[in-house]
């Protein structure tokens, strides 16, 4: 079992794992920027104090499971997972590299600890609906939470609406979805490329219990969290609003910055402004 | 017959006919009888599909999807995550057609042992038409990695090989037909994932078939004794894997190939067959099957004849081969 970190700790490891995200981009030379960023305060919260599991015996019958559906922001995983302990930090210098267990998009086979292999979009909520229905069956339900993490683009797909209405149907209420609104994809902003809105009222419609949270503020994701297991008869969602870049000043809420990886000059510049939380502190390695 | 426990008499009029979905309705009830970890789920096609017969004796272990073959197929990753062995069912026109991306991704790359049932494959669905007549399925599944592709021949094969696929640990897809056709096999015909079997021995030409066609083949090679042809028939249940040492045994000898099935030529049976023999013994050889081309509404019996796709074409197409040699 991994130890819960206080909120002060959680923090500063959300800022360890930002600081990772922009080391592994800048050395593997491709990857996505922005949701990775964006996402560190959600995955620290939920690797870091919400979620159980053994980062030492990856498939304990009784964890909780992680489910990262927009594949194009592992790197934010994979760095937890190696500050959890799943594995060495050293390895996270190896993402997108030949031979790498750290997979351009995550790979179920390639690295123990991961739940499963995603990067074509759409396919987490229907994956979290198959392993809820397992749960109900084997009598565990209450006991084991599924939590999945979804781009807010991702959901332009149809298959996230299908599993939407399943949930609904059955009343997964083990599984706690998680919307990283951030307003942005690939090709420009949500709203102009494929209106979302309004996306709460469209998920309580499908069945869903629905609650809107600041995706940057880790208090109340895991405030949040508590809310969703309360919740006994309906799946829950969290839209997250966050900020694409989040940490990094020049990538914030650039949507430029969704799919490519700093440069030397770029990643120098953004581990400074971390180490410093924007010139707030003094870094310490400075 | 020979050691294939095969029915004596293949043309008798009484032969007994039943589709070979119900064979699989029975074997996915058998199965879910001995194993708790068989799990079904339908995407609104439980009847037709013959999984009612498990849905009734196992409520609690069926889940209806509705109209949505994309999470049918997704869901059943996620309950195989968890250890369950799940059977999804919907008419092959809609899965595999409807969802090959997840089942690339979410099943054969993530390594899940998902049991795909593709009913209503075939020109022989008929009036319906050509939108469901599903005639790309075995290349879809085919070139995934992972995945195994089954065809039964008859209902009571389709009963074992459900079972089989129970107890097998890859991602499967099984073809399966509406209408019924002859059931000319027995209890002790052998099954086995993987492997072909030599029905008819002969040793002038191999055919091999698959499905509903191997009925047709096996009576092709009787009216072609008649004809003083000594054919060789092959059933291949197994697409992928393919048997290769049974067909390059048989074909060694015989020199001559014909393939018949029920769907496209390219990219089927024919396919697999056909770089087989490119690439291990290069034989001259013949696809009996769809044309690159659609079906159409109409009767099975009328669509089987329109394509092409009956013993009496079988036995020309041998003729004609076997004429181009002499
Ligand atoms: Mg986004």
């Amino acid at each position: 079992m991994v130890t819960k970190l206080s909120l002060d700790a959680l923090e500063k490891k959300a800022n360890d794992i930002r600081e990772d995200i922009i080391r592994m981009l800048e050395e593997a030379g491709s990857g996505h920027s922005a949701g990775p960023l964006g996402l560190a305060d959600i995955v620290t919260a939920l690797y870091f104090n919400v979620m159980d599991y053994d980062p030492k015996n990856p498939d304990w019958p009784e964890r909780d499971i992680f489910l990262m559906s927009n594949g194009h922001c592992v790197p934010v995983q994979y760095a937890a997972m190696a500050h959890a302990g799943f594995f060495d930090r050293k390895e996270l210098m190896t993402l997108r590299k030949y031979g790498s267990r750290l997979q351009g998009h995550p790979e179920r086979t390639k690295l123990s600890g991961l739940e499963n292999t995603s990067g074509p979009l759409g396919c987490g909520l229907s994956q979290a609906c198959g392993m809820a229905l397992a749960m109900r069956m084997d009598h565990v339900e209450r006991k084991r939470w599924i939590y999945v993490v979804m781009g807010d683009g991702e959901q332009d797909e149809g298959n996230v609406w299908e599993a939407a209405m399943l949930a609904g149907k059955y009343k997964l209420s083990n599984i706690i979805a998680i919307t990283d609104r951030n307003n942005i994809q690939i090709d420009g902003p949500t709203e102009e490329i494929m209106p979302l809105e309004d996306l709460k009222a469209k998920w309580e419609a499908f069945g869903w219990h629905v609650i809107e949270i600041d995706g940057n503020n880790i208090e109340s994701v895991i405030d949040a969290c508590s809310m969703a297991k309360a919740i006994e008869n309906k799946p829950v969602m969290l839209i997250a609003h966050t900020v694409p870049g989040k940490g990094v000043e020049f990538m914030e809420y650039d949507f430029t910055w969704h799919g490519k990886p700093p440069n030397r000059e770029e990643a120098k510049k953004a581990l400074h402004e971390l180490r410093t939380l924007g010139g707030k502190i003094r870094g310490e390695h400075e | 017959m020979n050691n294939m426990h095969l029915l004596t008499d293949i043309t008798a009029t009484d032969i007994v006919q039943e589709p070979i979905r119900k064979g699989f309705g029975r074997g996915l009830k058998t199965i879910g009888d001995a194993n708790e970890a068989v799990v079904a789920a339908c995407a609104d096609l439980t009847d037709s599909t013959q999984m009612s017969l498990f849905k009734e004796a196992h409520p609690e272990r069926f889940i209806e999807i509705g109209v949505a073959e994309q999470n049918l197929v997704t869901v059943g990753s996620g309950l195989a995550a968890m250890g369950k062995i799940p059977f999804v069912s919907s008419y092959a026109a809609f899965m595999p057609g409807r969802c090959w991306e997840q089942i690339r991704t979410t099943i054969c790359l993530n390594d899940r042992p998902v049991k795909l049932v593709g009913s209503h494959a075939g020109v022989s669905v008929g009036p319906d038409g050509a939108t469901h007549q599903m005639l790309e399925d075995i290349a879809l599944m085919r070139v995934l990695p992972n995945m195994v592709v089954l065809a039964p021949g008859d209902s009571l094969e389709a009963e074992k090989a459900t079972v089989a696929m129970a107890a097998d640990r890859r991602p499967n897809y099984i073809r399966l037909a509406r209408e019924a056709t002859p059931v000319f096999t027995t209890a002790e015909t052998p099954f086995e994932i993987g492997k072909a079997y030599v029905y008819t021995p002969g040793e002038d030409i191999t055919i091999i078939a698959t499905g509903t066609m191997t009925y047709q083949a096996m009576v092709a090679a009787e009216k072609l004794y008649k004809d003083g042809v000594d054919a060789e028939v092959i059933h291949c249940p197994t697409i992928k894997p393919l048997d290769a040492e049974t067909i390059l045994h048989s074909v060694r000898r015989t020199k001559r190939v014909i393939t018949v099935e029920e769907g496209q030529a390219a990219g089927g049976l024919g396919g697999a067959v056909a770089e087989l023999l490119a690439d291990k013994f290069p034989a001259r050889m013949h696809r009996i099957g769809m044309q690159d081309r659609f079906g159409e509404s109409g009767n099975p019996n009328e669509l089987l004849e329109k394509f092409g796709l009956t013993a009496k074409h079988i036995q020309l197409a041998v003729h004609a081969m076997l004429e181009e040699s002499k």
